[in-house]
């Protein structure tokens, strides 16, 4: 069985993002970028797939610019076998990657997507879920558990009310969580490796994808700040202050 | 044109984020139906008909649709849709597991999260875990959007609506519930309570946890968590506030041996009194507290139960 892996190139986990002077989105100028942490945890998933027998081969497919190839090399380092690139910039909306994504599906054919189950940029939460619908395929959002067994894939969501078990007939789509697994980290040599190992290229086009937007970005601004407050130094001075002060509780 | 709400529920009651929801549907237009998708639902229908500003109640009621599975309810969804300017769900994991696949199904790109309604087409929604807010225009025909429902209010349940039956979708044979482990307390819920007592990595173990419990039972309040305190195992995963956790807006969040992480204000930054404790004076949840008080949690807490008797 194959897997394939989308993953996306999104400014660092660790770097506070600001506004761009003229609203018209983040500023991405002379700022690191790195894998959205959810599609770590999605390659290194494959990976123990592949380890434990019940995967052949774990494809790693980027949409977006040409620096995507650098984010699927770091997939290449940790452990995929190839990568697949689909170049647009800037990247489609959620819809467009998804249906990008069917036209790499039909053509390789995998038994698994696995995939983030949001983007730390856009936070939309919706590929893994438009790509199996678009598919005809089943579901499992929010994964802390994957067990792949005959016939039969066996997940554990994590629900606002605590943890449900679904079994889904495959081909599936699977979205992790955070706590599916912890992403290794590539060592060096497999870094060197991973500068050898095949990248392919594709346009939208060359898919016959249509990925025009049909959302429009109005503006973007910085969310209203938050002062900060009083210090207190007692317990009856914070009780207090929250009983006549702030007349909370 | 009408608008659909896709009600949540677990087939006996209505779901909190179904109310807020609907008031988000009532600001866009003044016919709102609510679709009540489940099994033996017939509770669930008789709630659903006293929500204010719903004028419908659509009930599927079908035992493939018991378990919110994603793959036999989106079909029904896409299958009335048309009827419809816009379809609301709440950006639960309920809603944003559905209706998603609905989207695709109606060649829609859905609208995550909207926390602002600008006009029927445009909206505001956070992105980046809170630290951007977008205005967008949606050019869709149909609009299909999530609603965070900490950003609307509930509606009340003096309504009248009238309930009619609606069929589509079905098993599509995809998927098996199996099982669920749901985490069942008599403390508020999260998403919904009051007052929030919420710990971190600071309470060092599960038992310590008992600590803010007692803490939160004085004060009628729930009990959420840090990622770090989920990850570390010390409280289910259903505690976990922040950017991939839930979003609250209590009237007070007290953050206790939290060091406020941007993923975890991204959960609770909304609230409407924060208060800190921590013994690390540089902790940034500092920086977002109304009422700071650097100490020791584990002297702190005891103090403030004593100070409330």
């Amino acid at each position: 069985m194959k897997v394939l892996v989308p993953i996306k190139r999104v400014i660092d986990a660790n770097i506070k993002v600001r506004v761009s002077a003229d609203q018209s989105g983040v500023e991405l100028n002379n700022v690191k970028m790195a894998m959205n942490p959810f599609c770590e945890i999605a390659i290194e998933e494959a990976i123990r797939l592949r380890e434990s027998g019940k995967a052949e081969e774990v494809i790693a497919v980027a949409v977006g610019p040409s620096q995507s190839q650098e984010t699927l090399r770091t997939a290449l380092a940790m452990g995929a076998d190839r990568a697949i690139l689909i170049e647009t910039d800037p990247a489609p909306e959620p819809l467009g990657v998804a249906k990008l994504l069917k036209a790499v599906t039909e053509k390789e054919n995998p038994g698994l997507v696995i995939l983030g189950k949001q983007a730390i940029d856009g936070d939309n939460n919706q590929t893994g879920q438009m790509l199996a619908a678009l598919l005809n395929w089943s579901i499992g959002t929010f994964v802390s558990g994957l067990e792949v067994n005959d016939g039969s894939v066996r997940v554990t969501r994590e629900v606002d009310g605590g943890l449900e078990n679904i079994d889904l007939t495959p081909p599936c789509v699977i979205t992790v969580d955070l706590r599916l697994n912890e992403p290794r980290y590539a060592s060096l040599p497999n870094i060197m490796k991973a500068k050898k190992k095949p990248l392919e290229t594709f346009s939208p086009d060359d898919l016959g994808v249509d990925v025009s937007p049909r959302i429009e970005v109005l503006k973007v601004i910085e969310p209203p700040a938050r002062a900060a407050g009083v210090k207190v130094s007692s317990a009856e001075e914070l009780v207090e202050k929250l009983r006549n002060e702030a007349k909370v509780i | 044109m009408a608008i659909l709400v896709i009600g949540e529920h677990d087939n006996s009651t209505l779901r909190p984020s179904t109310l807020n929801t609907v008031t988000a549907a009532a600001a866009l237009g003044t016919e709102v139906d609510l679709l009540i998708a489940g099994a033996d639902c017939s509770s669930v229908t008789d709630e659903a008909s006293k929500v204010e500003s719903v004028s419908r109640v659509l009930v599927a009621d079908d035992p493939s649709f018991a378990d919110g599975l994603a793959e036999n309810i989106a079909p029904l969804i896409a299958s009335i849709a048309g009827n419809y300017s816009h379809v609301l769900a709440p950006a639960t994991t309920y809603g944003k597991n559905i209706l998603p696949r609905a989207s695709a199904l109606l060649d829609v790109q859905q609208i995550s999260d909207i926390s602002g309604i600008e006009s029927e087409d445009t909206f505001v929604r956070p992105i980046y875990a809170g630290n951007a807010m977008a205005t967008v225009r949606s050019t869709d025909v149909l609009k299909l959007i999530t609603v965070r429902t900490t950003a609307f209010d509930a509606a009340g349940m003096d309504g009248a609506a009238s309930v009619e039956t609606v069929s589509g979708g079905g098993d599509a044979g995809l998927s098996k519930f199996v099982g669920e482990e749901l985490t069942r307390s008599e403390r508020p819920e999260l998403t919904t309570a009051d007052i929030i007592v919420s710990g971190g990595r600071g309470m060092q173990s599960s038992e310590n946890f008992v600590l803010l419990e007692k803490l939160a039972d004085k004060l009628g309040a729930a009990v959420g968590a840090s990622r770090a305190a989920v990850d570390a195992g010390y409280v289910p995963n259903d505690y976990q506030v922040g950017q991939t956790g839930k979003v609250v807006a209590p009237n007070v969040y007290i953050a206790v041996g939290i060091s406020g992480a941007i993923q975890h204000l991204a959960g609770m930054k909304d609230s409407k009194v924060i208060v800190a404790i921590n013994k690390d004076e540089e902790a940034p949840i500092f920086q977002v507290a109304d009422f700071g008080w650097v100490a020791d949690l584990f002297e702190a807490i005891p103090q403030l139960d004593s100070a409330l008797e």
